[in-house]
């Protein structure tokens, strides 16, 4: 049997080469006055992943990795510096107004971090879920829009009678789960979660997360799950990315990652976290921390703090390619030192 | 002063918390009671709203008015603390108390140097001079691991990293060999890689100054890495008191185990994690009898009415009963 | 074979406790609360209703019609306030040099005093606020000239700015009729005061602004001057609306300054500022409570509602209780 490829569908979301540049230069008068130059921040420097249709790519990753930055990028709520987003083979550009990038806004909805501010604390549950039916003309009057919002609190298993409340009534577990319900009334294909659940207790987590995983496959959702707790990504991903410095270093189906970790950050990543079952694994100290974004080292961003590290590490940047059925961006793994 | 092997150096005993509003006094700890010896590590967790970070406040005696120690008493090397005069607790705070807060940013004040924080703090506390305070200062920042600290002594809280902001909050909680740390979130605002170094120079520091240390956190991992001992806290009461292994591996109380459940392994797959259905109680709104009742499936007709205490449960202590009855 | 139609469910119980009906909520609420605690705020209260219930219904409150030549004689004039020698229980706080009650006068003369600065005030919130909204949201260049402009605003004092506009207007139109000239003085108040709306805005407008809800709605596609409009503006118009309330108070001392000059409201709708021009003339010659009752009212106006004010900044701030 040939190696032909089993998805004969593109993947829902191919991510080529994205980058972000923030300008954080002092203010003009500074910079003429103290004769400084202007700085760049490279949140994200050339980033590539796919997505296939149902199921979960998490990105991991310190603070200060990027994640989050990709995770805005690929809805839109940042222009990208270079690079492209295909969704369903289509480019999404984002600044363009038309028919087509609004049909794949309805596609492609977001669920983030602080369960808080995500709601206007001055709407009501309803007029907050149904604000993206309005928006795209899904609902004819008012009787199928309350149904449709009926219909999407009991999904995430709220009451059709919390409608009318407001958020400041429901607690931060609660609250995400109306986000959620607001991120599928466009019926979409794909969901981005920043960091869903870092804000809620274990318990709370544990309700959201179940409640994803029933709802990924209920309808067939596809999500981007951004996390800095590799637990919780260990039980919802199918695959793992993970983030240095706005680079992606290692990208692996989950159980290959979690099991046999190959770039060396990826290895300290798994070594660094506190140990709840204690399988008495030894642990190798870790070394230093995350260099200052504004003055990434050349090379591999990874060099100083690597064990590995030679000199082509630190002259020359790891390309990011397939070895050996994952995804790595590594000269000793690439030359096989380890 | 070396105490008699059997007392622990601090003792709470049925410490009561309440903070009264226009509507009624609300009891936000209700009849805590533990003890921490000499060089042990005692973790206390919980979910938020559980107490947890105010029994740390109520030990070192910062508890934001209106909020006040409603009743029980705390005893730090058998001495009363609970209601001394303001002047009083500044002095054992400090100088027998140290305290690590969660945000290291704000912890240190920026218009100091690092320096001057630590020698202002060892001189209050303790009669040295003031290069003998230097010195110490100095010696401070090596033990916790600060490079090159003779430079770094004279430098601004910014222009350290986070990490190592944090280590210099630790510096300073030990400035005056304090017999009590209190640590309330010390690595939740930190990086994965950074939180386990700051885990393990507790651990060392605690055994070489023989302190004890109370560490309050929400995150069982660190628990497990840190502790000797752990309270699981609810609702404002403790429901589960043990030696860390057995509280995790063999939990009494339902929601100790639910919790447990709940929280996502790093060794095994498993397609739903436990839910505990429902959310903590508000402090208005606490049940009768065992505060967990109306989330617990072993719920019995007697968890509604009467209030369990602490019982032996094996190795653990838990409030259930579930282990009165004999029925776990 | 018949498609299957679920039924409709009953709505399951709602996850939080049920809650009771508005004014069951506010009776119960801390604002209800603080209010009945605060004497202060009872009794500005007070004041400020009976101000606005006098005013607003002068023509039937009033006493006399100071304004009806018919009614208005002259051997009534000079009368002092009734409890003196010499005064007359028709004319409770005596008359002017022509016979006009005292008493009705200020009825009539508040009835335009605030007319003129609440509509000033609601028109300085309609330009602060959407200017404010503006920059907050645009930021950049739109932001900096908004600011700049507001900068150059606040340079100058409130009185200065009023009589430029009010000098310009009347030179533009120098027999303008009186609707004309009340639309000038109030737009000369109106634009000495939004400068502070407009920065109020635009601090809270650019804290809403990074916010995950305002990030949520643009992930969904709503446009930007929508989201301003529906998300931000209610969530930046608490603190404005407390300063608005304070600034009724300074813009109706503003207009009675210019109507004390001379330069405000035109004199055949005297406000309290013209009477207190009027009565100064007669002060020397005996006769003071001509000025001092419009006087005391204009303060007791201002105290009233600043204290009002002030007492809503505070019961709105969070508090534990």
């Amino acid at each position: 049997m040939t190696q032909v490829d089993h998805k004969t569908q593109p993947p829902l979301v191919e991510v080529r080469d994205l980058a972000k540049l923030f300008d954080v230069s002092s203010p003009w008068l500074n910079r003429v006055v103290e004769r400084q130059p202007r700085r760049y921040v490279h949140a994200v420097d050339g980033v590539s992943f796919d997505i296939e249709a149902g199921r979960t790519l998490a990105l991991v990753g310190e603070s200060g990795c990027g994640k989050s930055t990709v995770a805005r990028l690929l809805v839109g709520l940042h222009a990208p510096t270079r690079g492209q987003v295909l969704f369903d083979g289509q480019r999404a550009d984002w600044h363009e107004r038309s028919a087509r990038t609004r049909a794949l806004r309805r596609r492609m909805q977001m669920i983030f971090q602080d369960p808080y501010a995500s709601l206007n604390p001055r709407w009501r549950v309803r007029e907050i879920v149904a604000e993206p039916l309005r928006e795209h003309g899904l609902v004819r009057d008012r009787g199928e829009l309350d149904a449709n919002v009926d219909d999407l609190l009991r999904a995430v298993g709220l009451s059709a009678l919390d409608a009318r409340r407001y958020p400041h009534q429901f607690s931060g577990g609660q609250r995400q789960r109306i986000s959620i319900a607001r991120a599928l009334a466009t019926r979409p294909a794909f969901l981005v979660c920043d960091e869903p659940t870092s804000a809620l207790d274990v318990s709370v987590q544990a309700q959201v997360l179940n409640l994803m995983k029933d709802l990924q496959r209920e309808r067939g959702l596809s999500y981007l799950f951004i996390s800095h707790n590799l637990a919780v990504v260990r039980h919802v991903s199918d695959d793992v990315g993970v983030m240095y410095l706005g680079r992606l270093v290692e990208l692996a189906p989950k159980a290959r990652l979690f099991a046999s970790p190959r770039h060396p950050y990826t290895r300290m990543l798994l070594d660094a976290i506190p140990d709840l079952h204690m399988s008495g694994r030894p642990r190798t100290p870790v070394q230093g921390e995350v260099p200052n974004p504004l003055q990434p080292p050349s090379g591999c961003a990874f060099h100083p703090r690597c064990p590995h590290a030679n000199a082509r590490c630190r002259s020359e940047r790891p390309a990011w390619q397939s070895l050996q059925g994952i995804k790595i961006a590594c000269h000793a793994v690439e030359e096989g030192r380890i | 002063m070396t105490l008699p092997p059997q007392v622990p150096l601090l003792e709470v005993e049925r410490l009561r918390v309440e903070f009264p509003t226009r509507r009624g006094a609300l009891l936000a700890l209700d009849e805590v009671s533990f003890s921490i010896a000499a060089g042990e590590i005692l973790g206390v967790v919980g979910e938020s709203g559980a107490g947890k970070s105010l029994t740390g406040a109520a030990i070192i005696g910062l508890i934001e008015p209106p909020g006040r120690i409603a009743g029980g008493e705390i005893r730090l090397e058998g001495r009363r603390i609970d209601k001394l005069p303001p002047a009083e607790m500044r002095r054992v705070r400090g100088r027998q108390i140290g305290a690590i807060f969660q945000d290291p940013l704000t912890s240190l004040n920026p218009l100091y140097t690092v320096g001057h924080q630590l020698v202002q703090t060892i001189r209050t506390h303790l009669p040295l001079s003031p290069s003998q305070a230097r010195e110490r200062a100095i010696d401070l920042l090596r033990q916790t691991g600060i490079p090159a600290p003779e430079a770094r002594i004279d430098q601004y809280p910014h222009q350290f990293s986070g990490g190592m902001r944090q280590r210099v909050v630790i510096a300073l909680a030990l400035a005056a060999e304090p017999r009590l740390i209190v640590a309330d979130e010390p690595t939740t605002a930190l990086d994965v890689s950074i939180q386990a170094q700051i885990i393990f120079l507790l651990k060392r520091l605690a055994r070489e100054h023989h302190a004890a240390v109370m560490l309050v956190t929400h995150d069982m991992g660190v628990i497990a890495e840190a502790c000797d001992r752990v309270a699981v806290m609810y609702a404002g009461r403790i429901v589960e008191i043990g030696p860390v292994q057995q509280v995790i591996h063999q939990p009494a109380h339902p929601y100790t185990r639910g919790l447990m459940g709940s929280i996502p392994a790093m060794d095994e797959d498993r397609e739903r994690l436990t839910q505990i259905d429902g959310t903590m109680p508000r402090l208005n709104a606490i049940p009768s009898g065992c505060a967990f009742h109306p989330r617990c499936a072993c719920v019995m007709p007697r968890c509604r009415q009467e209030r369990p205490e602490l019982m032996d449960a094996g190795a653990t202590r838990a409030a259930c009963w579930l282990l009165a009855e004999g029925a776990v | 074979m018949a498609e299957f139609v679920p039924d409709p469910q009953p709505p399951g119980p709602s996850v939080v406790p049920e809650v009771a009906g508005f004014w069951r909520r506010f009776l119960d609420g801390d604002l209800w609360y603080s209010f009945r605690q605060s004497p202060i705020a009872q009794v500005a209260s007070l004041l400020v209703l009976i101000t606005v219930f006098c005013a607003l219904f002068a023509p039937w409150v009033a006493p006399h019609d100071p304004f009806d030549l018919a009614t208005v004689e002259l051997a009534d004039a000079g009368l002092p306030p009734a409890w003196l020698d010499g005064g007359n229980a028709r004319f409770l706080l005596g008359t002017d040099e022509q016979g006009r009650d005292i008493l009705s006068a200020l009825m009539y003369g508040s009835r335009i005093s605030l007319f003129v600065g609440m509509a000033a005030v609601v028109l300085s919130l309609l330009v602060g606020v959407a200017l404010g909204l503006l920059a907050g949201f645009a930021g950049g260049y739109v932001d900096a000239f908004i600011m700049r402009v507001c900068d150059v605003m606040l340079s100058f004092p409130a009185i200065l700015v009023a009589l430029l506009i009010d000098g310009v207007g009347r030179a533009l139109f120098p027999n303008a009729h009186d609707t004309l000239a009340f639309t000038v003085l109030i737009l000369a108040i109106a634009l000495t005061g939004w400068v502070k709306y407009a920065r109020t805005v635009r601090g809270s407008t650019m804290v809403e602004r990074h916010k995950e809800y305002v990030q949520a709605a643009r992930v969904i596609g709503v446009a930007p001057w929508r989201i301003m409009g529906r998300h931000v503006l209610p969530n930046v118009m608490g603190p404005v609306l407390v300063l608005a309330t304070i600034d009724v108070a300074s813009a109706v001392i503003i207009e009675a300054t210019l109507s004390f000059l001379g330069v405000g409201v035109p004199p055949t709708s005297p406000s309290l500022g013209t009477l207190i021009r009027i009565g100064n003339d007669h002060l020397f010659s005996g006769e003071w409570w001509i000025t001092v009752f419009p006087g005391a009212m204009l303060m007791i106006i201002a105290l009233s509602v600043n204290l009002l004010g002030d007492w809503l900044r505070d019961a709105l701030n969070p508090r534990l209780l």
